[in-house]
């Protein structure tokens, strides 16, 4: 299909950071809990969010949005009803005063051919706008290996955007906004 | 690897050197002055810089790398999908939440939620958060010697319709003191968090009112940098929202962006 993508006629509303009192606008009940934490397949993605002094980020919050295990992309409601058994694919955690994010949910499957990742958006007070990312898996190193966009990155870059498994049921992974090993950050 | 410990949040938010007023002013002048040259000399620069130092808080957690360009995939070009049963009708109205009416100015707040090429986006998520009419917010760490209202919590959330149209109930905020520098005030805002059809296009914004004395003189309105996208984020009094002896009005639309990638997705929607 190659089809000519007309002119963009609205110019976009610019965004704003998200200040220091976000808390109480942007959370609701069980919004880490893409899925229930003793669900079968339930694995714990964690990690904290660094600034470029190395310390931790404690009012920051992070959104992700994953594939369900198949490689499809939940098209389900209820985000932010959580039901305990449908699928989303998103989730929203705050950093703890650590600096410390967690969310329970289910290991993406890929696309086909693809490594799988989680898109994920950085939210911080002192942040002016958002900052895309992705998390990708560490498993499917063939895949990895192969993926074009993360071929472009050098290798330190590349090792910013790739969770650890420290146990099959666990994810562990940092962002840091700045400084030596800052995340790579992505534009669309 | 060192853990180390974080400091108390509360301990952060006053910007150590606290600067006048004049200086801050002066940074966000020559700050403008700068992107404006860069710009001419061929660099595309964002309409919101990371990287605004008038803005202290941000000295630290702005990246200074590039963004990396990358062609979306499925999982960012869709969005988590939104209904009704996420939430009830009654989260729009914010005046209704308590057993008293809050105080303050009255006003509906109402627009629509558009794509880049103008197509409206429905059934999508809308979430604002702002201080009550005496510019304080109800979370913990905000001490500032205004009174809270107990009859205001300050955050709503609305599904836009088929139309892209949202509507609130709320009151107008007040200015809001913070300690960026010496005797720094916010305009009056209220904070949107929207998320679009597709996971790119997210978006968390604030909306000013018209005629604010404060804009010149705040760091993180002017971290978007050109005065035209400034003024997108000025709601426009609308009479035609009012409601006689009841609520003011004010339109605020929004518009969230490209990529090009998701005019396909829309179409098939």
């Amino acid at each position: 299909m190659t089809m000519t993508v007309p002119a963009r006629t609205l110019r976009p509303t610019p965004g704003q950071t998200v200040g220091p009192f976000f808390a109480y606008g942007v959370e609701y009940d069980r919004m880490h809990q893409v899925v229930d934490p003793h669900a079968p397949g339930a694995v714990l993605l964690g990690g904290t969010i660094y600034d470029g002094a190395g310390d931790p980020v404690p009012d920051a919050f992070i959104e992700i949005f994953g594939a369900d295990s198949d490689g499809r992309v939940p098209r389900a409601r209820g985000a932010f009803r959580r039901d305990g058994h449908t699928f989303t694919g998103f989730g929203r955690a705050f950093t703890n005063d650590d600096g410390h994010y967690e969310f329970f949910t289910r290991a993406p499957g890929a696309a086909q051919g693809r490594p799988a990742f989680f898109a994920a958006i950085v939210f911080a007070r002192g942040l002016p706008d958002k900052l895309h990312t992705r998390i990708y898996l560490p498993d499917d190193a063939a895949a990895l290996a192969a993926d074009p966009f993360l071929a472009s990155l050098e290798s330190e870059e590349r090792s910013t955007l790739i969770a650890s498994r420290p146990t099959p049921a666990q994810l562990q992974h940092d962002i840091r906004l700045q400084g030596e090993k800052e995340t790579v950050f992505l534009d669309f | 690897m060192t853990s180390q410990t974080a400091a108390a949040p509360e301990s952060l938010l006053a910007a150590p050197d606290q600067a006048t007023q004049r200086d801050i002013t002066d940074e966000i002048g020559r700050l403008h002055a700068d992107l404006e040259r860069r710009e001419q000399a061929g660099e595309r620069i964002r309409s919101t810089v990371h990287d605004f130092p008038a803005y202290r808080s941000s000295l630290l957690r702005h990246p200074t790398k590039n963004l990396k360009l990358v062609d979306p995939e499925t999982i960012e070009l869709l969005s988590p999908a939104f209904g009704q049963r996420d939430v009830a009708a009654v989260e729009s109205d914010l005046t209704v939440q308590h057993a008293g009416e809050p105080l303050g100015e009255r006003m509906t707040v109402a627009g629509r939620l558009l794509d880049s090429w103008g197509r409206p986006v429905a059934n999508q998520l809308i979430e604002i958060w702002q201080a009550n009419s005496a510019g304080r917010y109800i979370h913990q760490r905000d001490q500032h010697p205004a009174p809270l209202d107990p009859n205001f919590t300050g955050a709503g959330r609305a599904v836009t319709n088929a139309s892209g149209e949202y509507t609130f109930t709320t009151v107008k905020p007040g200015p809001y003191p913070w300690k960026n520098h010496v005797n720094a005030w916010r305009p009056a805002h209220i904070h949107f968090s929207i998320f679009g059809s597709s996971f790119t296009q997210r978006l968390v914004t604030q909306m000013y009112f018209p005629g604010d004395p404060l804009f010149a003189l705040d760091p993180i309105f002017n971290t978007i940098w050109r005065q035209k996208d400034r003024d997108s984020l000025i709601g426009v009094y609308d009479h035609d929202l009012t409601s006689a002896e009841w609520a003011t009005g004010y339109r605020f639309d929004i518009v969230v962006d490209g990529p090009d990638a998701t005019w396909f997705e829309n179409e098939s929607e």
